[in-house]
């Protein structure tokens, strides 16, 4: 993990209620300088509600934010101070601007006090194609990679990204993690949410999980819900059948097998549970 | 300052995406310009000595050009900004909401230069719209444009909150603008319709707009036809400057990002 200790974002006790209604309940959490940190959890378990007050949208409840060690409900000159160290990729876009790709980067680059090349981010997110196209022509990935180029341009220290990959295909989602982790390697801390376990898993240095308003582990990916510990399955082919068994010492049970057959196991696996596996069955336990 | 630096870049943006909208030209800048094709070409009668419907007619479009430029346009398409994220985008970024109102004034500005200029020259050219020549006619309309389009911008804004949603806006704020037309004398005379309609009117800006359109256009002796038999400027203008200030303390106290 290439963490420093300097927090980037500080959460304590964090509520926000909509009416009676309690929809984030008492979250902490800290994300340091550097790192790239995943929001997991369901729909309507808070997550957007969570990134939006750190993003100064929304007003809480209760309970403390600093992010990189301002109130993001701060307004006027000095909260569009803290702006300009701020990107922000929404949820969803849908405003269909008749501005090409280009002029579009290039007019939201002349908010930034110091903003990153526009041909460069253009390049970056992939859409040199489509640079003299109109964004309402764009087909959705491409429109998602266009929100994620406005909210690189701003040389940001610090990225919000409200399920960013929604609607990629493969190839693009492998390309868009690459820049993810090349933003990460210039130094930006990254606070992403996601419905994909095959993202937190490929680019998060940690990831937490939410739901029903509250975070119930924080964990890096090869550990989160004691993944490390929990039982592998093993299965094999024997009297013309699968066979299956669940073991913690998969090692000891694959020795004994290996003597009975006196030496190769025919069709033999060994599966260790997945994130998708893990996470399905923590948020199934706190439903 | 870098308010108003990214105001103005907000407004070149504004204009560019504007024009590039093939509904909103024709809507915005080229309706008004039909509709005067169309009424000019019905009434041909005289309302007074040497001045005819058409000409009458001119004065009215021109003070309802501030209206569609300004208010109409502001009050149908902040809604859809609002709806389709525009504005939550917007707030993220270093940039102030008065950078933001600059842009909708510049291309408000912009609009309305092209839209008296077409509704002049087509007045001019086709319905014997008498071109002002004295320098005092001159600064009535100079001064009428500025406050009437500040007018129609500020509260173009504050309405902007009235309509639930981007899709719907057209269908509130439309029959809205084609109302006070028809009561504020713009489709018809004036002094000859009915009296609760005239009083109506004479709350709102758009029938002190064109009456002092009309100073500027018709000849001075029709002064004595209008309701209070003269063009009551003087009035006018504080009427005007009234809807300014309530339109922007509206406006700023009012204004929303998203539609939550």
């Amino acid at each position: 993990m290439s963490t420093n200790t300097k927090p980037a974002i500080e959460i304590s006790g964090l509520i926000k209620r909509y009416g009676q209604k309690v929809a984030v309940d008492g979250i902490d959490l800290t994300v340091y300088q550097g790192e790239i940190f995943a929001l997991l959890g369901p729909n309507g378990a808070g997550k957007t509600t969570t990134v939006e007050i750190l993003e100064g949208f929304r007003n809480l409840s209760g309970g403390k934010v600093r992010v990189l060690d301002f109130d993001p409900a701060t307004t006027g000159e000095a909260g569009r101070k803290w702006r300009n160290k701020i990107g922000i990729v929404l949820q969803s876009t849908t405003d269909a601007a008749d501005l090409s790709v280009q002029e579009t980067v290039e007019h939201f680059s002349h908010y930034y006090e110091n903003p990153r090349n526009v041909d460069e981010v253009i390049d970056e997110v992939g859409l040199r194609e489509k640079a003299k196209e109109l964004a309402r022509n764009l087909s959705g990935g491409q429109r998602r990679r266009l929100d994620v180029a406005l909210g690189i341009i701003g040389s940001p220290e610090l990225l919000f990204l409200d399920e960013p990959t929604t609607g990629f295909d493969p190839e693009a989602r492998r390309a868009f993690w690459d820049l993810l982790n090349k933003l990460r390697g210039e130094g930006t801390t990254i606070f992403l949410t996601t419905h994909y376990l095959d993202e937190a898993e490929a680019l998060a240095d940690r990831v937490g999980v939410i739901t029903a308003g509250k975070i119930i582990e924080i964990a890096t990916p090869a550990t989160l819900g004691d993944r490390g510990n929990a039982p592998a399955r093993i299965t094999w082919l024997e009297n013309g059948q699968m066979q299956e068994l669940e073991t913690s010492e998969p090692t000891a049970e694959l020795k004994k097998l290996s003597t009975r057959f006196n030496g190769e196991i025919p069709q033999l696996q060994v599966i260790r549970p997945n994130l998708e596996d893990i996470y399905l069955r923590m948020i199934g336990e706190n439903r | 300052m870098k308010t108003l630096k990214l105001g103005l870049l907000r407004g070149r943006m504004e204009v560019k995406v504007f024009m590039r909208g093939r509904e909103s030209v024709v809507f915005t800048l080229l309706f008004p310009v039909i509709l005067l094709f169309i009424f000019g070409s019905v009434f041909q009668n005289t309302i007074a000595p040497g001045v005819t419907f058409s000409q009458y007619f001119v004065a009215g479009m021109i003070a309802s050009g501030l209206v569609n430029t300004g208010f109409q346009q502001l009050a149908i398409t902040i809604p859809m900004e609002r709806e389709f994220g525009t504005l939550k985008r917007l707030r993220g970024r270093p940039i102030s909401v008065s950078a933001y109102f600059i842009g909708k004034a510049y291309l408000v500005t912009i609009l309305m230069i092209l839209q008296t200029a077409l509704l002049l020259g087509f007045g001019a050219a086709f319905f014997g719209l008498d071109i002002p020549t004295t320098s005092g006619k001159w600064i009535t309309f100079t001064w009428l444009i500025l406050l009437g389009s500040a007018c129609s911008t500020v509260l173009g804004i504050a309405f902007s909150v009235v309509p639930k949603s981007g899709r719907g806006a057209s269908a509130i704020v439309s029959p809205i603008v084609i109302i006070l037309q028809f009561f504020s004398g713009v489709f018809f005379v004036f002094s000859e319709l009915p009296i609760w309609m005239q009083q109506f009117a004479a709350l709102f800006p758009l029938k002190w707009l064109t009456q002092g359109m009309r100073s500027v256009f018709l000849p001075e002796s029709f002064a004595t036809q209008e309701v209070a038999g003269n063009w009551e400027l003087g009035r006018t203008a504080i009427i005007l400057t009234l809807w300014l200030i309530i339109g922007l303390i509206l406006s700023i106290k009012t204004f929303k990002w998203s539609e939550e």
